[in-house]
């Protein structure tokens, strides 16, 4: 049943510096990154050695719980470094990359086979890396059947890349990802579109299509789960972001594991903001500083947007599940008066002498500034304007932080991913770190209850 | 950059020392602070808590300002020294810079002692505790004295400060924590402990009570009396005001409790900064109009005659209570409190009506004391947690029944 998902709650942060829709290649970059902190909760048992070549789509590790996961080298060249945190734990593994790449061949896959077959050649090839699951927020458990598996086509977070656009011309792609997906579910595979949008992901085989309208988060998958088939105790869906279907999709038809990614540069330190054609792992120096950001500018680049992404050093790497790259002014500096004097250039939901109800067209430029210090919990109502979940967010929030797991379990917590408090986090009057509440419970519970 | 970055070298050089909690609370309200977002969001909305705190202290100045002028009024016209002013809020008898200072140095020294106080205990708190100094007390300290009457002696404040912001607020661990408003827990505080200062007829008007003392000592001079409307009504007599005169506030009472009209202006601020909840307002000013109708209507049927001594007050039109009394600032700068409050939106609702019926019912019924307000917002404040305790518990019945919608 596709259903019209229309939301009132929520927030759309506009802000300077949106991506222009024109691609370029961006600046071969030779270093790639693969950290294993991207999947969370996942403990690598390495099988790359330092020193040692690989081809695109070769396994670097696997998971230690679940041998048959691999996890791929996103291009062809030489690990030239494991990097180890404390407790000798992997940070990050780098690859120089091959002036001429060379794939290893996984071999055309026949969409017909089964849900074992399939599983197991997604487990072997790397993409399994691709499908989360809630309850938790981390990589599905391949050892599950999920109840219906969720794609999300819309992106409403603040300076997003445009899936109509990055997607445009895989429906091939996206039409194998989508097949093979749907045989490892018992229900079915979700897309969401955008209602005014031309999406590729609109009229796929094999899946329902939602047209979902309104603010952010009206594109996170959170909300699409929410309106459409909310998670009960004791059952499972998955989620596979838009953008990964393609890679999924290609390796499918071509039995090549290709990380290429069409990457969104965008925000206010951003000269000349558009999109970039390159692998995920890669350096992203060449392409920020090549690309009009100053290179001794006070600015923070952020893999991902600015809700929920990671900040990165300028020598850092593209997050494994970033389809953009924000850069944005650092705010690290003093404001005289800046509690009580009138505000127009930050955004404000209230309109305590903040004024952006006035221009709700303006485009903003914020920074990375607080705007304030950290407070125990005062101000209640607020969170629920912009939260559209059927949760009590306050409620849940304080759950998590006594670590009462009846209660988490009670109010919601299988239901959420971090991502969905990303606006109540923006919002808070008492600058509490919500997500990181969020994904503290999560972990809680999953080594709790599992 | 000088006082910017010799402030920032100041915080850097003491940035262990214990009592940073302190510069920290100066410092953070001369700059908004230097810091930035990690991971989480990396850009965060303009309002923090001094914002929020802020606005509420704007919307009650001209509750304290008008405070100020009714203070010098209410005394002159005790003192047979004006004649009542003919224009209500309007008449250049009443805005007089003799009115007002007569009230500003009354009123100042509340004001200061109320803040002193609370401040100095909230800041040695933070340092103890080494956490920052919190705002809650912003809005405590500007509360404080527009609820007292105004001749309170400054010593009986400063020990009803001290006990509500460590027993009403501090015990519990600081601002967002506590159960009771602290500004309602100082109040009844002095309600308790010094019962003869904070009712009768010779607190509500400067020198009333001097002028007592002066008679007790034998001295041939008039006895003042201030009685206010609700003291004039629980007794059986007439109100002795014009329904005008209520709204706009020339009325004895606490300092900053008596204009309507102003503390209606403070309310529509509130609600459209949308810092303050118009649903407990509102829902609050619907239970007080019921419980006054219930009165009205046990009055009009005949069910209790003349004689009773709750006739004065049940018989009092149901909508004038609105005016009279603490319940309009009550209801718009008290009964609001977020952290006091319930915290869902169907719990307002609940708490804010059962504010105003129960504000109205004690108002009636209270034998010792006409007036209900603060004993019913700190009943409500008690049974918040568990209002929103039953609202919140429908939403996870309704997560349990589709589970078994589900399994069935």
């Amino acid at each position: 049943m596709s259903k019209d998902i229309k939301i009132k709650k929520g927030l759309d942060i506009k802000l300077v510096g949106e991506a222009e829709k024109a691609t370029e290649n961006a600046i071969i970059s030779n270093s790639y990154s693969i950290r294993p902190e991207d999947f969370h909760s996942i403990i690598p048992k390495l099988v790359a050695k330092e020193g040692t070549r690989v081809k695109a789509g070769e396994t670097l590790f696997y998971n230690k719980d679940n041998e048959a996961m691999k996890f791929v080298s996103p291009v062809s060249g030489e690990i030239t470094e494991v990097q180890r945190g404390p407790r000798r734990r992997i940070d990050a593994i780098k690859i120089l990359a091959d002036k001429e790449q060379t794939f290893i061949d996984y071999g055309k896959f026949d969409l017909t086979s089964d849900a074992e077959k399939t599983k197991a050649h997604l487990l072997a090839t790397g993409c399994w890396s691709f499908i989360k699951q809630r309850p938790y927020d981390v990589i599905a458990n391949a050892n599950n059947t999920p109840k219906a598996i969720f794609v999300s086509g819309y992106a409403s977070a603040p300076l997003a890349a445009d899936l109509d656009y990055t997607l445009a011309g895989k429906e091939a792609e996206l039409q194998a990802a989508v097949t093979a997906l749907s045989k490892l579910t018992e229900g079915s595979v979700h897309v969401s579109v955008g209602k005014t949008s031309n999406s590729p992901l609109a009229n796929l085989e094999h899946t329902i299509t939602h047209k979902v309208s309104g603010p952010h988060p009206s594109g996170n998958v959170g909300t699409l789960i929410n309106k459409v088939d909310p998670i009960n105790k004791g059952e499972i869906v998955w989620t596979v972001n838009a953008q990964d279907l393609v890679i999924i999709g290609e390796l499918l038809l071509t039995g090549k594991f290709n990380a290429e990614r069409i990457v969104a540069f965008a925000g206010s330190s951003v000269k000349k903001p558009r999109y970039f054609k390159t692998k995920l792992g890669a350096e992203i120096a060449t392409m920020v500083y090549d690309n009009g950001v100053e290179r001794d500018g006070n600015d923070r680049i952020i893999s991902g947007n600015v809700l929920t992404g990671k900040q990165v050093a300028p020598d850092g790497h593209l997050d494994y599940y970033s389809n953009v790259i924000t850069v944005i002014p650092e705010g690290d500096d003093y404001e005289l008066f800046g509690w009580n004097k009138p505000v127009f250039n930050k955004i404000s939901t209230s309109r305590a002498l903040t004024f952006s109800w006035l221009t709700p067209k303006k485009k903003y430029d914020l920074n990375t500034n607080t705007n304030g210090e950290h407070r125990a919990f005062v101000v209640t109502g607020s969170y629920e304007e912009v939260f559209p979940l059927d949760i009590y967010p306050m409620q849940i929030l304080k759950a998590c932080m006594y670590q009462d797991l009846d209660e988490m379990e009670a109010l919601g917590m299988y239901e959420v991913a971090p991502e969905d408090f990303a606006l109540t986090e923006f919002v808070c009057v008492s600058k509490q770190p919500h997500q990181k509440i969020i994904r503290e419970g999560l972990d809680l519970m999953l080594k709790e209850i599992g | 950059m000088g006082l910017k970055q010799n402030l920032h070298n100041f915080r850097q050089k003491n940035k262990d020392k214990k009592w940073l909690p302190a510069f920290s609370a100066i410092h953070t309200f001369l700059f908004l602070p230097n810091e930035t977002t990690h991971n989480g969001t990396h850009i965060k909305a303009a309002d923090d808590l001094k914002r929020t705190m802020n606005t509420v202290i704007m919307a009650m100045v001209p509750c304290l300002i008008f405070g100020m002028f009714n203070a010098g009024y209410q005394h002159h016209l005790a003192f047979g020294e004006i004649q009542q002013a003919t224009n209500g809020f309007f008449s250049a008898e009443f805005w007089t810079l003799d009115n007002f200072l007569v009230g500003f140095w009354k009123v100042i020294p509340l004001v200061i002692v109320s803040y002193v106080v609370g401040l100095a205990i909230e800041i040695f708190f933070a340092v103890k505790n080494s956490h920052e100094v919190e705002e809650g007390y912003l809005v405590t300290g500007m509360l404080v004295p527009l609820i007292v009457p105004i001749d309170t002696p400054l010593w009986m404040l400063a020990v009803a400060v001290a006990f509500g912001v460590v027993i009403g607020k501090e015990v519990f661990g600081g601002t967002g924590m506590n159960i009771l408003n602290p500004a309602l827990t100082i109040r009844a505080f002095l309600f308790f402990a010094y019962p003869t200062w904070m009712s009768g007829d010779k607190v509500w008007v400067h020198g009333a009570v001097e002028q007592d003392q002066l008679i007790a000592a034998g001295q041939n001079v008039d006895a003042i009396s201030g009685e206010t409307i609700l003291g004039s009504l629980a007794q059986g007599k007439a109100a002795g005001y014009e329904v005008m005169d209520m709204f706009y506030g020339l009325i004895p009472g606490s300092v900053g409790e008596t204009s309507t009209l102003l503390i209606l202006l403070g309310a529509l601020f509130l609600i459209f900064t949308k810092i303050g909840s118009w649903r407990i307002m509102l829902s609050s000013v619907v239970g007080a109009l019921v419980m006054g109708l219930i009165f009205n209507a046990v009055v009009s049927s005949g069910w209790i005659t003349e004689s009773s001594k709750f006739y004065g007050l049940m018989s009092t039109e149901f909508w004038h209570h609105l005016l009279i009394g603490g319940f309009a600032f009550g209801t718009v700068f008290m009964a609001t409190d977020p952290v006091t409050a319930s915290q869902t939106t169907k719990g307002k609702w609940i708490y804010g009506f059962l504010v105003g019926f129960i504000s109205i019912m004690i108002r009636v019924f209270n034998p010792a004391y006409p007036e209900g307000v603060m004993l019913a917002i700190l009943l409500m404040n008690v049974f918040a947690p568990t209002i929103d305790h039953y609202v919140v518990q429908g939403n996870v019945k309704k997560r349990m029944k589709r589970l078994k919608a589900k399994v069935a």
